[in-house]
């Protein structure tokens, strides 16, 4: 059943959306970070090949979603569903090959690393059609990018590939973060602020290589300050405020919206 | 004969080439030293302990079990490292959270229990082992003889230090442990099994000081106690190297092995000190170490 899927979206995205199939799905989702409730019920749902952001003012909750959804926080308590599979009891190693890429608001990019070895670091997590080890190519099942594709998308990363992970620029970490877990064959992609501090073009580019990921049929959620880069590639957009989602909000109710968003984002 | 500066050539290079070889013990236990404390950020005071083991393991084992030194060489590491393992998930795991003192006093009390029970079973006189046949004998180099089995000794310790830092430095799973070093969380959210690597990793460290205990047992009395007034040095070329850098011990544990040879040649009173003068002089002029990264 999911190969049919997957047939289906990776032509024409998620446009289609066969998928009522939920990749992601958060049900009175509650975290601490020792004494301090950050998290207080949070509900959201993401399907098959959507692209889904988490708008909010700083402190809102948003990474702190990420982090609880991988079991990165404290305490939890409420229910995770990732695709279909409750993931409360598993430890991040696990949730992360349900298939699952993290990519953290810090970045992570380790400095005792060369470029590639941190782009390498990541061990290939989908469980179904896994490649060997280097996984060097992508095969037909998985979704994950050869290293040459990455290194075409981002020639940045190509030319620094043997420096250390801590001499690149911040924009050249970003690109390294993200890129990292590009060939996985994670097809669950949890990204926090991906252009922050980012140039245009750099940014321009991210949206597309996000256009591409959607239409392989991976589903995404991006965490995002950048209104106008997460608009045009976000199905639906989640408003959060003091550890819940407030306010769902589609693509399509999205221009009658702005005025709106601007006035409670504060941007 | 010949003379440097009113020394003998021959007890000059006798003298360094004890230097060397204790300073490839230092070398080993101090690599162990630094794994351990990179990932799991404990200092291990069971160190020691553990190279005793090792020692005492082979000794042991060829007394009552026939076991030949070649084997011993193999086994006791693997033996004495699941031991580690077993220290690790059932005590060290449970203090993981807590501050890294707990960790230092655990392994310290560990050390204490190893050597008490093995003092309360075979007493604090140290017993021999024998060299290896295939190891006795030396050879004569002109300017002096080179005992078989301390070349043997200074080779074999010096291809596992290098096999270690070849392992974490050049691949993949070493590139694992770098990782999970700076940031084991991230590593585990990549989906890295991070807990049991961790385990391995003290493994790892333990199987070390075993191995150089059992490279150790021909050359020095087997006792309970050989390991505590070994670690104490070894303490101190961790600080002067760094803690933290692998090819840092290395080279520190050779240099401080062979600075101390020199200093029992030249000025003989001070040679079981030089190393801990060494120590205070890079921590009033270099406090992180001369490897380790500064904070
Ligand atoms: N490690 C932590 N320990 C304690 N409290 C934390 C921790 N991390 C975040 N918090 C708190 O949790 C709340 C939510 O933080 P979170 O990082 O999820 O916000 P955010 O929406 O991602 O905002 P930002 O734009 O600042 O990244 C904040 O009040 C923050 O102070
Ligand atoms: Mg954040």
């Amino acid at each position: 059943m999911a190969t049919a899927l997957e047939k289906t979206t990776t032509t024409d995205g998620a446009a289609v959306s066969p998928a009522s199939e939920e990749q992601l799905c958060l049900r009175d989702l509650n975290a601490w970070y020792g004494e301090s409730h950050v998290l207080h019920g949070v509900n959201m749902t993401v399907r098959r090949g959507e692209l889904v952001t988490l708008l909010g003012r700083n402190g809102a909750g948003r990474s702190s979603t990420l982090r609880a959804i991988m079991n990165m926080v404290g305490r939890r308590s409420g229910e995770i569903l990732i695709k279909g599979q409750d993931s409360m009891g598993l430890a991040p190693h696990r949730i992360a090959h349900l298939g699952v890429g993290f990519c953290p608001e810090e970045r992570g990019i380790f400095s005792s690393l060369t470029v590639e070895e941190n782009l390498l670091l990541p061990p290939m997590v989908k469980g179904k059609g896994r490649q060997k080890e280097d996984g060097a190519r992508s095969g037909d099942e998985t979704c994950g990018m050869s290293l040459d594709e990455i290194y075409a998308l981002f020639p940045n990363l190509h030319e620094r590939r043997n420096s250390q992970g801590t001499r690149l620029s911040g924009g050249e970490q970003q690109m390294l973060a993200l890129a990292r877990i590009l060939r996985t064959g994670a097809d669950l992609l949890l990204l926090d602020e991906i252009t922050e501090g980012l140039a245009p073009v750099i940014n321009q580019k991210l949206g597309e290589v996000l256009m591409m990921l959607k239409a392989r049929g991976m589903t995404i959620v991006l965490v995002e300050q950048n209104f106008r880069f997460a608009a045009p590639l976000a199905d639906r957009h989640y408003l959060m405020e003091h550890g819940s989602i407030q306010e769902e909000i589609t693509a399509a109710e999205l221009p009658a919206r702005h005025a709106y968003l601007h006035r409670v984002l504060g941007v | 004969m010949t003379m440097i500066f009113g020394i003998p050539l021959m007890v000059l290079f006798g003298q360094l080439m004890l230097g060397l070889i204790n300073g490839a013990f230092y070398a080993l236990l101090s690599l162990g030293l630094a794994v351990i404390f990179g990932l799991l950020r404990i200092i291990n005071f069971a160190h020691g302990a553990q190279y005793m083991l090792g020692a005492f393991a082979a000794l042991l084992g060829a007394q009552y079990l026939g076991l030949n030194y070649w084997a011993a060489l193999i086994l006791v590491p693997l033996v004495v490292g699941a031991l580690g393992i077993v220290v690790e998930r059932l005590l060290l795991r449970r203090i993981q959270h807590l501050d890294h003192l707990y960790g230092l006093l655990l392994t310290f009390g560990l050390a204490l229990i190893f050597e008490g029970t093995l003092v309360n079973l075979f007493g604090v006189s140290g017993s021999s082992y024998p060299i290896p046949e295939a190891l006795s004998g030396g050879f004569k180099l002109g300017f002096m003889f080179l005992p078989t089995y301390r070349a043997w000794v200074l080779v074999a310790a010096l291809v596992v230090c290098f096999a270690v830092w070849f392992l974490i430095e050049r691949t993949r799973l070493g590139a694992y442990l770098r990782a999970g070093t700076e940031n084991p969380e991230l590593v585990q959210a990549f989906g890295i099994n991070v807990p049991l690597m961790v385990s391995l990793t003290y493994g790892l460290g333990v199987a070390l000081a075993a191995f150089a205990g059992v490279l150790a047992a021909p050359l020095y009395p087997v006792s309970p106690t050989m390991g505590s007034n070994l670690l104490i040095v070894v303490f101190a070329v961790v600080v002067i190297g760094g803690m933290g850098s692998i090819l840092g011990a290395i080279l520190t544990g050779l240099a401080m092995g062979v600075i101390e040879g020199l200093t029992k040649v030249f000025y003989p009173e001070a040679a079981n000190t030089v190393i801990f003068v060494v120590m205070v002089m890079v921590l009033m002029l270099r406090p992180a170490g001369l490897f380790g990264k500064e904070a």
